[in-house]
Protein backbone atom coordinates (compact mmCIF):
# COMPACT_ATOMS: atom_id res chain seq x y z
CA UNK A 1 0.00 0.00 0.00
CA UNK A 2 1.66 3.58 -1.24
CA UNK A 3 0.56 6.04 1.59
CA UNK A 4 1.91 8.93 -0.59
CA UNK A 5 -1.70 9.67 -1.64
CA UNK A 6 -3.22 9.03 1.42
CA UNK A 7 -1.22 11.39 3.48
CA UNK A 8 -0.38 14.93 2.68
CA UNK A 9 0.96 17.80 4.59
CA UNK A 10 -0.61 21.46 4.98
CA UNK A 11 1.83 23.61 6.92
CA UNK A 12 1.55 22.19 10.55
CA UNK A 13 -1.73 20.40 9.93
CA UNK A 14 -1.65 16.51 8.46
CA UNK A 15 -4.24 15.81 5.93
CA UNK A 16 -4.91 12.03 5.88
CA UNK A 17 -7.31 10.23 4.00
CA UNK A 18 -8.68 7.15 5.40
CA UNK A 19 -10.33 5.34 2.44
CA UNK A 20 -11.53 1.66 2.27
CA UNK A 21 -8.17 0.62 3.78
CA UNK A 22 -9.09 2.11 7.01
CA UNK A 23 -11.36 -1.24 7.62
CA UNK A 24 -8.79 -3.44 7.28
CA UNK A 25 -5.45 -4.45 8.89
CA UNK A 26 -3.50 -2.18 6.19
CA UNK A 27 -5.13 0.19 8.34
CA UNK A 28 -2.72 -0.17 11.09
CA UNK A 29 -0.15 1.89 8.43
CA UNK A 30 -2.46 4.49 8.34
CA UNK A 31 -2.44 4.79 12.11
CA UNK A 32 1.51 4.31 11.98
CA UNK A 33 2.10 7.51 8.96
CA UNK A 34 -0.20 9.55 11.97
CA UNK A 35 1.76 8.98 14.91
CA UNK A 36 5.34 9.32 12.52
CA UNK A 37 3.29 12.86 11.49
CA UNK A 38 2.80 13.65 15.19
CA UNK A 39 5.87 12.62 16.92
CA UNK A 40 7.49 15.44 14.04
CA UNK A 41 5.28 18.09 15.28
CA UNK A 42 2.58 18.44 13.49
CA UNK A 43 -0.32 20.43 15.47
CA UNK A 44 -3.03 19.16 13.85
CA UNK A 45 -4.07 15.98 12.23
CA UNK A 46 -7.40 16.24 9.71
CA UNK A 47 -8.60 12.47 9.14
CA UNK A 48 -10.76 13.01 5.53
CA UNK A 49 -13.27 10.59 4.94
CA UNK A 50 -13.94 12.01 1.07
CA UNK A 51 -13.84 8.35 -0.11
CA UNK A 52 -14.99 6.29 3.00
CA UNK A 53 -18.92 5.24 2.71
CA UNK A 54 -18.54 3.41 6.15
CA UNK A 55 -16.14 2.76 8.87
CA UNK A 56 -16.08 -0.98 10.77
CA UNK A 57 -14.65 -2.36 13.90
CA UNK A 58 -11.57 -2.10 12.83
CA UNK A 59 -11.62 1.32 10.97
CA UNK A 60 -12.74 2.45 14.49
CA UNK A 61 -10.57 1.08 16.80
CA UNK A 62 -7.31 2.49 14.05
CA UNK A 63 -8.87 6.20 14.71
CA UNK A 64 -8.70 5.59 19.01
CA UNK A 65 -5.24 4.75 17.80
CA UNK A 66 -4.54 7.83 16.34
CA UNK A 67 -6.71 9.42 18.92
CA UNK A 68 -4.51 8.28 22.05
CA UNK A 69 -1.34 9.30 19.93
CA UNK A 70 -2.23 12.82 19.53
CA UNK A 71 -3.48 13.31 22.98
CA UNK A 72 -0.62 12.06 24.51
CA UNK A 73 1.15 14.81 22.22
CA UNK A 74 -1.59 17.46 22.34
CA UNK A 75 -2.06 17.43 19.17
CA UNK A 76 -5.78 18.39 17.70
CA UNK A 77 -7.81 15.69 15.73
CA UNK A 78 -10.42 16.57 13.55
CA UNK A 79 -12.59 14.71 11.00
CA UNK A 80 -13.95 15.91 7.87
CA UNK A 81 -16.09 15.04 5.07
CA UNK A 82 -18.00 12.27 7.28
CA UNK A 83 -21.71 11.49 6.03
CA UNK A 84 -24.14 10.85 7.88
CA UNK A 85 -24.08 7.77 9.04
CA UNK A 86 -20.39 8.15 10.21
CA UNK A 87 -21.24 10.85 12.07
CA UNK A 88 -23.92 9.01 13.58
CA UNK A 89 -21.58 6.17 14.73
CA UNK A 90 -18.71 8.83 15.96
CA UNK A 91 -21.33 10.30 18.02
CA UNK A 92 -22.91 7.14 19.34
CA UNK A 93 -19.44 5.33 20.03
CA UNK A 94 -18.29 8.58 21.77
CA UNK A 95 -15.73 9.61 19.32
CA UNK A 96 -17.19 13.10 19.28
CA UNK A 97 -15.71 13.43 22.41
CA UNK A 98 -11.88 13.70 21.51
CA UNK A 99 -12.07 14.43 17.82
CA UNK A 100 -14.39 17.58 16.45
CA UNK A 101 -16.26 17.07 13.06
CA UNK A 102 -16.22 19.84 10.56
CA UNK A 103 -17.57 20.20 7.48
CA UNK A 104 -14.76 20.17 5.04
CA UNK A 105 -10.91 20.36 4.61
CA UNK A 106 -11.34 24.36 3.92
CA UNK B 1 -31.58 4.34 12.55
CA UNK B 2 -31.71 4.96 15.97
CA UNK B 3 -28.81 5.11 18.00
CA UNK B 4 -29.08 1.74 20.14
CA UNK B 5 -29.95 0.20 16.60
CA UNK B 6 -26.50 1.88 15.04
CA UNK B 7 -24.32 0.52 17.84
CA UNK B 8 -25.49 -2.88 17.98
CA UNK B 9 -25.64 -3.29 14.28
CA UNK B 10 -21.65 -2.54 14.66
CA UNK B 11 -20.94 -4.79 17.48
CA UNK B 12 -22.46 -7.61 16.11
CA UNK B 13 -20.42 -6.94 12.81
CA UNK B 14 -17.43 -7.04 14.89
CA UNK B 15 -18.50 -10.48 16.58
CA UNK B 16 -19.18 -12.03 13.41
CA UNK B 17 -16.16 -10.95 11.74
CA UNK B 18 -13.79 -12.08 14.93
CA UNK B 19 -15.68 -15.09 14.31
CA UNK B 20 -14.32 -15.31 10.78
CA UNK B 21 -10.80 -14.21 11.67
CA UNK B 22 -10.27 -16.99 14.17
CA UNK B 23 -12.19 -19.63 11.80
CA UNK B 24 -10.03 -18.88 8.49
CA UNK B 25 -7.12 -16.87 9.24
CA UNK B 26 -3.95 -18.87 8.77
CA UNK B 27 -1.76 -16.40 9.66
CA UNK B 28 -1.89 -16.04 14.04
CA UNK B 29 -0.56 -12.57 14.65
CA UNK B 30 -2.58 -11.09 12.35
CA UNK B 31 -5.62 -12.97 13.51
CA UNK B 32 -4.44 -11.64 17.20
CA UNK B 33 -4.29 -8.25 15.54
CA UNK B 34 -7.31 -8.10 13.45
CA UNK B 35 -9.42 -9.59 16.25
CA UNK B 36 -7.93 -7.07 18.59
CA UNK B 37 -8.99 -4.01 16.80
CA UNK B 38 -12.62 -5.38 16.06
CA UNK B 39 -12.65 -5.81 20.21
CA UNK B 40 -11.49 -2.32 20.50
CA UNK B 41 -13.40 -0.82 17.63
CA UNK B 42 -16.90 -2.89 18.53
CA UNK B 43 -17.31 -0.30 21.52
CA UNK B 44 -14.83 2.09 20.93
CA UNK B 45 -12.67 0.93 23.56
CA UNK B 46 -9.64 3.46 24.15
CA UNK B 47 -6.82 1.11 25.09
CA UNK B 48 -6.08 -2.71 26.32
CA UNK B 49 -4.16 -6.10 25.41
CA UNK B 50 -4.07 -9.41 24.63
CA UNK B 51 -2.13 -12.02 26.62
CA UNK B 52 -1.14 -15.83 26.31
CA UNK B 53 -1.03 -17.83 28.41
CA UNK B 54 1.33 -20.87 28.59
CA UNK B 55 1.12 -23.47 31.14
CA UNK B 56 5.31 -24.19 30.12
CA UNK B 57 6.42 -21.96 32.69
CA UNK B 58 3.24 -20.20 33.39
CA UNK B 59 4.10 -17.19 31.26
CA UNK B 60 1.85 -14.65 30.52
CA UNK B 61 3.08 -12.85 27.06
CA UNK B 62 0.76 -9.69 25.39
CA UNK B 63 0.77 -10.71 21.70
CA UNK B 64 -1.37 -7.11 21.21
CA UNK B 65 -1.44 -4.06 23.29
CA UNK B 66 -2.64 -0.22 22.31
CA UNK B 67 -2.29 2.90 24.47
CA UNK B 68 -0.97 1.16 27.87
CA UNK B 69 2.65 3.21 27.60
CA UNK B 70 6.28 2.06 26.26
CA UNK B 71 6.67 0.85 30.13
CA UNK B 72 4.41 -1.53 30.18
CA UNK B 73 5.81 -5.17 30.95
CA UNK B 74 4.71 -7.50 27.86
CA UNK B 75 6.12 -10.64 29.91
CA UNK B 76 5.21 -11.33 33.55
CA UNK B 77 4.75 -15.13 35.31
CA UNK B 78 1.34 -15.74 36.58
CA UNK B 79 1.27 -17.51 40.05
CA UNK B 80 -0.82 -21.03 40.46
CA UNK B 81 -3.42 -19.31 42.75
CA UNK B 82 -3.92 -16.29 40.36
CA UNK B 83 -4.36 -19.04 37.62
CA UNK B 84 -7.24 -21.17 40.03
CA UNK B 85 -8.59 -17.66 40.46
CA UNK B 86 -9.46 -16.92 36.52
CA UNK B 87 -10.51 -20.60 36.20
CA UNK B 88 -13.06 -20.23 39.00
CA UNK B 89 -14.35 -16.47 37.47
CA UNK B 90 -14.85 -18.63 34.04
CA UNK B 91 -14.74 -15.59 31.47
CA UNK B 92 -16.67 -13.31 33.30
CA UNK B 93 -14.84 -10.37 33.43
CA UNK B 94 -12.97 -9.20 36.45
CA UNK B 95 -13.29 -5.94 37.64
CA UNK B 96 -10.29 -3.52 38.43
CA UNK B 97 -11.07 -4.15 42.43
CA UNK B 98 -11.14 -7.41 42.40
CA UNK B 99 -8.14 -7.84 40.16
CA UNK B 100 -6.10 -5.81 42.94
CA UNK B 101 -6.39 -9.30 44.90
CA UNK B 102 -4.69 -11.32 42.45
CA UNK B 103 -0.85 -12.05 42.65
CA UNK B 104 0.59 -11.46 39.29
CA UNK B 105 -1.35 -7.91 38.93
CA UNK B 106 0.93 -6.42 41.39
CA UNK B 107 3.39 -5.24 38.78
CA UNK B 108 0.34 -4.30 36.52
CA UNK B 109 -1.76 -2.03 39.63
CA UNK B 110 -0.05 1.25 38.60
CA UNK B 111 0.11 0.97 34.85
CA UNK B 112 -3.04 -0.11 34.72
CA UNK B 113 -4.78 2.59 37.24
CA UNK B 114 -2.70 5.46 35.39
CA UNK B 115 -4.14 4.42 32.10
CA UNK B 116 -7.34 3.40 33.31
CA UNK B 117 -7.74 -0.50 32.52
CA UNK B 118 -11.22 -1.86 33.86
CA UNK B 119 -12.03 -5.17 33.19
CA UNK B 120 -9.65 -8.04 32.62
CA UNK B 121 -10.85 -10.99 30.83
CA UNK B 122 -9.71 -14.80 31.19
CA UNK B 123 -9.85 -16.28 28.34
CA UNK B 124 -10.68 -20.41 29.33
CA UNK B 125 -10.99 -22.82 26.43
CA UNK B 126 -11.91 -26.27 27.42
CA UNK B 127 -11.20 -25.46 31.45
CA UNK B 128 -7.71 -24.61 30.49
CA UNK B 129 -6.47 -20.53 31.09
CA UNK B 130 -5.26 -19.77 27.58
CA UNK B 131 -4.69 -15.78 28.02
CA UNK B 132 -6.34 -12.85 29.19
CA UNK B 133 -7.67 -9.56 27.96
CA UNK B 134 -7.42 -6.26 29.52
CA UNK B 135 -9.85 -3.77 28.60
CA UNK B 136 -9.60 0.25 28.97
CA UNK B 137 -12.49 3.07 29.36
CA UNK B 138 -14.57 3.43 26.50
CA UNK B 139 -14.30 6.45 24.42
CA UNK B 140 -17.97 7.75 25.89
CA UNK B 141 -16.47 7.66 28.90
CA UNK B 142 -19.53 5.46 30.24
CA UNK B 143 -19.40 2.47 32.19
CA UNK B 144 -19.40 -0.66 30.43
CA UNK B 145 -22.62 -2.19 30.84
CA UNK B 146 -23.58 -5.70 31.10
CA UNK B 147 -24.62 -5.79 27.53
CA UNK B 148 -20.93 -4.41 26.60
CA UNK B 149 -19.77 -6.91 29.35
CA UNK B 150 -21.42 -9.34 27.38
CA UNK B 151 -20.00 -8.58 24.18
CA UNK B 152 -16.61 -8.28 25.35
CA UNK B 153 -16.96 -11.83 26.72
CA UNK B 154 -18.10 -13.06 23.44
CA UNK B 155 -15.52 -11.75 21.76
CA UNK B 156 -12.78 -12.82 24.25
CA UNK B 157 -13.76 -16.08 23.85
CA UNK B 158 -13.68 -16.57 19.93
CA UNK B 159 -10.12 -15.45 20.72
CA UNK B 160 -9.60 -17.74 23.34
CA UNK B 161 -10.28 -20.21 20.69
CA UNK B 162 -8.40 -18.94 18.17
CA UNK B 163 -5.31 -19.06 20.76
CA UNK B 164 -6.22 -22.67 22.02
CA UNK B 165 -6.04 -23.51 18.24
CA UNK B 166 -2.40 -22.17 17.78
CA UNK B 167 -1.53 -23.69 20.81
CA UNK B 168 -3.18 -27.41 20.11
CA UNK B 169 -0.81 -26.84 16.18
CA UNK B 170 2.26 -26.16 18.17
CA UNK B 171 1.89 -29.06 20.66
CA UNK B 172 1.20 -30.83 17.19
CA UNK B 173 4.21 -29.52 16.12
CA UNK B 174 6.37 -30.04 18.86
CA UNK B 175 5.29 -33.69 18.52
CA UNK B 176 5.49 -34.51 15.74
CA UNK B 177 9.71 -32.94 15.75
CA UNK B 178 10.02 -35.66 18.71
CA UNK B 179 8.43 -38.34 16.92
CA UNK B 180 11.39 -37.48 14.11
CA UNK B 181 14.40 -37.42 16.81
CA UNK B 182 12.90 -40.57 17.79
CA UNK B 183 12.53 -42.23 14.59
CA UNK B 184 15.92 -41.06 13.65
CA UNK B 185 17.03 -42.31 16.76
CA UNK B 186 15.55 -45.75 16.07
CA UNK B 187 17.14 -45.74 12.47
CA UNK B 188 20.56 -45.22 13.97
CA UNK B 189 20.19 -48.13 16.35
CA UNK B 190 18.74 -50.03 13.61
CA UNK B 191 21.63 -49.42 11.52
CA UNK B 192 24.38 -49.93 14.72
CA UNK B 193 22.75 -53.20 14.61
CA UNK B 194 22.73 -54.02 11.01
CA UNK B 195 26.47 -53.10 10.99
CA UNK B 196 26.69 -55.56 14.64
CA UNK B 197 25.02 -58.07 12.36
CA UNK B 198 27.12 -57.85 9.00
CA UNK B 199 30.12 -57.51 11.36
CA UNK B 200 29.43 -60.75 13.32
CA UNK B 201 28.12 -62.30 10.07
CA UNK B 202 32.15 -61.88 8.67
CA UNK B 203 33.69 -62.79 12.16
CA UNK B 204 32.70 -65.92 11.10
CA UNK B 205 34.59 -66.53 7.71
CA UNK B 206 38.52 -65.64 8.53
CA UNK B 207 38.86 -65.33 4.53
CA UNK B 208 36.70 -63.37 3.89
CA UNK B 209 36.52 -60.20 6.64
CA UNK B 210 34.50 -57.35 5.69
CA UNK B 211 33.00 -58.81 3.14
CA UNK B 212 29.02 -58.10 4.23
CA UNK B 213 29.95 -54.50 4.87
CA UNK B 214 31.49 -54.33 1.61
CA UNK B 215 28.11 -55.38 -0.08
CA UNK B 216 26.25 -53.49 1.84
CA UNK B 217 28.77 -50.74 0.23
CA UNK B 218 28.67 -51.15 -3.01
CA UNK B 219 25.18 -52.20 -3.29
CA UNK B 220 24.64 -48.66 -2.05
CA UNK B 221 26.80 -47.35 -4.39
CA UNK B 222 25.08 -48.66 -7.44
CA UNK B 223 22.13 -47.51 -5.70
CA UNK B 224 23.36 -44.08 -5.57
CA UNK B 225 24.11 -44.06 -9.10
CA UNK B 226 20.67 -44.63 -9.95
CA UNK B 227 19.54 -41.69 -8.20
CA UNK B 228 17.51 -43.38 -5.55
CA UNK B 229 16.19 -42.25 -2.86
CA UNK B 230 18.17 -41.78 0.42
CA UNK B 231 15.30 -44.04 1.62
CA UNK B 232 15.77 -46.80 -1.02
CA UNK B 233 19.96 -46.28 -1.18
CA UNK B 234 19.41 -46.69 3.41
CA UNK B 235 17.27 -49.97 2.54
CA UNK B 236 19.48 -51.62 -0.15
CA UNK B 237 22.59 -50.95 1.77
CA UNK B 238 21.09 -52.95 4.78
CA UNK B 239 20.24 -55.77 2.36
CA UNK B 240 24.02 -56.00 1.47
CA UNK B 241 25.20 -56.12 4.81
CA UNK B 242 22.57 -58.90 5.79
CA UNK B 243 22.49 -61.02 2.23
CA UNK B 244 24.52 -63.66 4.09
CA UNK B 245 23.07 -63.52 7.09
CA UNK B 246 22.20 -66.94 6.62
CA UNK B 247 26.27 -68.54 7.20
CA UNK B 248 25.82 -68.30 10.61
CA UNK B 249 24.19 -71.80 10.54
CA UNK B 250 26.46 -73.30 8.45
CA UNK B 251 29.44 -74.95 10.04
CA UNK B 252 33.19 -73.01 10.02
CA UNK B 253 35.03 -75.80 8.78
CA UNK B 254 33.09 -75.34 5.83
CA UNK B 255 32.81 -71.70 5.60
CA UNK B 256 36.28 -71.26 6.12
CA UNK B 257 38.04 -74.27 3.93
CA UNK B 258 41.41 -73.56 2.21
CA UNK B 259 40.02 -75.88 -1.07
CA UNK B 260 37.17 -76.23 -2.61
CA UNK B 261 34.29 -78.23 -0.92
CA UNK B 262 33.13 -81.01 -1.66
CA UNK B 263 29.36 -81.29 -3.27
CA UNK B 264 28.26 -82.23 0.45
CA UNK B 265 29.79 -79.42 1.38
CA UNK B 266 28.55 -77.21 -0.88
CA UNK B 267 24.69 -78.33 -1.24
CA UNK B 268 24.58 -77.13 2.64
CA UNK B 269 26.69 -73.92 1.97
CA UNK B 270 24.01 -73.23 -0.84
CA UNK B 271 21.39 -73.35 2.01
CA UNK B 272 22.30 -69.97 3.26
CA UNK B 273 20.15 -67.52 0.88
CA UNK B 274 16.81 -69.46 2.27
CA UNK B 275 17.97 -69.87 5.60
CA UNK B 276 18.71 -65.88 6.01
CA UNK B 277 15.50 -65.49 4.32
CA UNK B 278 13.74 -67.40 7.14
CA UNK B 279 16.28 -65.46 9.71
CA UNK B 280 15.42 -61.92 8.24
CA UNK B 281 11.52 -62.49 7.37
CA UNK B 282 10.16 -61.67 10.94
CA UNK B 283 11.98 -58.80 11.30
CA UNK B 284 10.00 -55.36 11.19
CA UNK B 285 12.62 -54.01 9.01
CA UNK B 286 11.90 -50.22 7.77
CA UNK B 287 12.47 -51.17 4.30
CA UNK B 288 11.29 -53.62 2.01
CA UNK B 289 12.59 -56.63 0.24
CA UNK B 290 15.87 -56.98 2.53
CA UNK B 291 14.61 -60.72 3.17
CA UNK B 292 14.22 -61.16 -0.65
CA UNK B 293 17.84 -59.79 -0.92
CA UNK B 294 19.29 -62.32 1.14
CA UNK B 295 17.15 -65.08 -0.54
CA UNK B 296 18.00 -64.89 -4.18
CA UNK B 297 21.32 -62.90 -3.89
CA UNK B 298 22.75 -65.93 -6.01
CA UNK B 299 19.75 -65.97 -8.69
CA UNK B 300 21.18 -65.32 -12.14
CA UNK B 301 19.13 -63.49 -14.89
CA UNK B 302 19.84 -66.38 -17.31
CA UNK B 303 18.25 -68.57 -14.48
CA UNK B 304 21.56 -70.85 -13.97
CA UNK B 305 21.25 -69.63 -10.56
CA UNK B 306 20.14 -70.89 -6.98
CA UNK B 307 18.43 -71.26 -4.80
CA UNK B 308 15.42 -71.50 -7.06
CA UNK B 309 16.84 -70.82 -10.51
CA UNK B 310 14.72 -68.03 -11.16
CA UNK B 311 15.04 -65.63 -14.34
CA UNK B 312 15.56 -62.21 -14.91
CA UNK B 313 12.12 -60.70 -14.43
CA UNK B 314 11.40 -62.69 -11.70
CA UNK B 315 14.15 -61.76 -9.39
CA UNK B 316 13.34 -58.78 -7.15
CA UNK B 317 15.36 -56.06 -8.23
CA UNK B 318 16.97 -55.66 -5.04
CA UNK B 319 18.50 -58.99 -4.98
CA UNK B 320 19.97 -58.39 -8.52
CA UNK B 321 21.93 -55.12 -7.17
CA UNK B 322 23.30 -57.15 -4.01
CA UNK B 323 24.16 -60.33 -6.58
CA UNK B 324 26.25 -57.92 -8.63
CA UNK B 325 27.57 -56.07 -5.51
CA UNK B 326 28.24 -59.61 -3.79
CA UNK B 327 29.99 -61.22 -6.76
CA UNK B 328 32.02 -57.82 -7.84
CA UNK B 329 33.84 -58.38 -4.14
CA UNK B 330 34.43 -61.98 -4.64
CA UNK B 331 36.43 -61.23 -7.54
CA UNK B 332 37.95 -58.12 -6.14
CA UNK B 333 38.87 -59.51 -2.51
CA UNK B 334 41.64 -62.69 -1.82
CA UNK B 335 39.90 -65.75 -1.44
CA UNK B 336 41.28 -68.94 0.54
CA UNK B 337 40.99 -71.11 -2.87
CA UNK B 338 41.23 -68.22 -5.44
CA UNK B 339 43.01 -64.90 -5.09
CA UNK B 340 42.04 -61.17 -6.24
CA UNK B 341 41.62 -61.11 -9.75
CA UNK B 342 43.55 -58.22 -11.66
CA UNK B 343 40.99 -55.03 -12.42
CA UNK B 344 41.35 -55.90 -16.04
CA UNK B 345 39.55 -58.89 -15.58
CA UNK B 346 36.89 -57.87 -13.55
CA UNK B 347 35.79 -55.65 -16.02
CA UNK B 348 35.87 -57.97 -18.45
CA UNK B 349 34.25 -60.78 -16.82
CA UNK B 350 31.16 -57.65 -15.57
CA UNK B 351 31.25 -56.62 -19.69
CA UNK B 352 30.90 -61.24 -20.75
CA UNK B 353 28.17 -61.13 -17.73
CA UNK B 354 26.01 -58.32 -18.27
CA UNK B 355 22.63 -59.52 -19.89
CA UNK B 356 23.47 -63.61 -18.59
CA UNK B 357 24.32 -63.45 -14.49
CA UNK B 358 24.16 -59.41 -14.39
CA UNK B 359 21.53 -57.09 -14.99
CA UNK B 360 22.91 -54.84 -17.88
CA UNK B 361 22.08 -51.16 -16.16
CA UNK B 362 23.49 -52.20 -12.72
CA UNK B 363 27.01 -52.81 -14.62
CA UNK B 364 26.73 -49.73 -16.12
CA UNK B 365 25.92 -48.21 -12.76
CA UNK B 366 28.72 -50.04 -11.23
CA UNK B 367 31.14 -48.35 -14.03
CA UNK B 368 29.92 -45.10 -13.76
CA UNK B 369 30.40 -45.20 -10.73
CA UNK B 370 33.79 -46.28 -10.90
CA UNK B 371 34.87 -43.72 -13.93
CA UNK B 372 33.23 -40.79 -12.17
CA UNK B 373 35.32 -41.12 -9.37
CA UNK B 374 38.71 -41.79 -11.60
CA UNK B 375 37.72 -38.83 -13.61
CA UNK B 376 37.45 -36.72 -11.08
CA UNK B 377 33.77 -35.92 -12.09
CA UNK B 378 32.40 -37.00 -8.31
CA UNK B 379 34.08 -35.89 -5.14
CA UNK B 380 33.09 -39.50 -3.51
CA UNK B 381 36.18 -42.01 -2.87
CA UNK B 382 34.18 -44.68 -1.73
CA UNK B 383 35.67 -46.41 -4.52
CA UNK B 384 39.35 -46.21 -3.89
CA UNK B 385 38.40 -47.11 -0.18
CA UNK B 386 37.19 -50.12 -0.67
CA UNK B 387 39.34 -51.51 -3.66
CA UNK B 388 43.01 -49.67 -2.65
CA UNK B 389 44.20 -46.98 -4.91
CA UNK B 390 46.98 -48.76 -6.50
CA UNK B 391 43.93 -51.40 -7.77
CA UNK B 392 41.23 -48.62 -8.78
CA UNK B 393 44.12 -46.26 -10.45
CA UNK B 394 45.24 -49.38 -12.65
CA UNK B 395 46.50 -48.09 -16.01
CA UNK B 396 43.96 -49.81 -18.17
CA UNK B 397 40.83 -49.26 -15.60
CA UNK B 398 39.40 -45.56 -17.73
CA UNK B 399 39.80 -46.97 -20.85
CA UNK B 400 37.99 -50.21 -19.98
CA UNK B 401 35.14 -48.60 -18.16
CA UNK B 402 34.80 -46.90 -21.10
CA UNK B 403 34.54 -49.49 -23.46
CA UNK B 404 32.71 -51.32 -21.39
CA UNK B 405 30.31 -48.41 -20.93
CA UNK B 406 30.07 -48.16 -24.85
CA UNK B 407 29.27 -51.23 -25.19
CA UNK B 408 26.69 -52.52 -22.73
CA UNK B 409 23.31 -52.31 -24.28
CA UNK B 410 21.59 -51.00 -20.83
CA UNK B 411 18.00 -51.60 -19.83
CA UNK B 412 16.10 -48.31 -20.90
CA UNK B 413 14.42 -46.50 -17.79
CA UNK B 414 10.79 -47.71 -18.28
CA UNK B 415 12.25 -51.58 -18.13
CA UNK B 416 13.66 -50.04 -14.54
CA UNK B 417 10.18 -49.21 -13.40
CA UNK B 418 8.93 -52.47 -14.24
CA UNK B 419 11.50 -54.35 -12.29
CA UNK B 420 10.40 -52.65 -9.49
Amino acid sequence: MNLENHVRLDGNTAVVYANEYLNKIMGERIERECRDRIASGCSRLMVSFRDTEIVNSIGISILLGVIDAASDADTEVLFTDVNDDIAHLFETLGLTRHAQIVASLN
Amino acid sequence: MSEPQQKLIHTFSALADIGQEVAHKYNFHEMIRTSFHLLLGSLAIMRGGIARYSRLGNELNFLAVRGLGDDFPVSTSIDPADELEFLSAGMSPIELSQAKMLIFFQQYQPIVEKKGIELIIPMIVHDELVGLVMLGEKASGEPFNSADRAIVQAMARHIGVGIYQRNLMMELERKAEQNRRMYEEMRLTYADTVKSFAAAIDYKDKYTEGHSVRVGKYSELIARQLDWSDERIEGVAVAGYLHDVGKLTVERNIINSPQRIDAKESAELNKHPAVGYEILLPIHHPYTDVPLAAKYHHERLDGRGYPDGLSDNEIPYIAKIVALADSFDAMTTNRPYKARRPANEVVEDLQRNSGKQFAPELVTALCEGMLSELEGTSKDRSFRKLLGREYMEASEMVPMLKDILNGINATGPLTLIASH
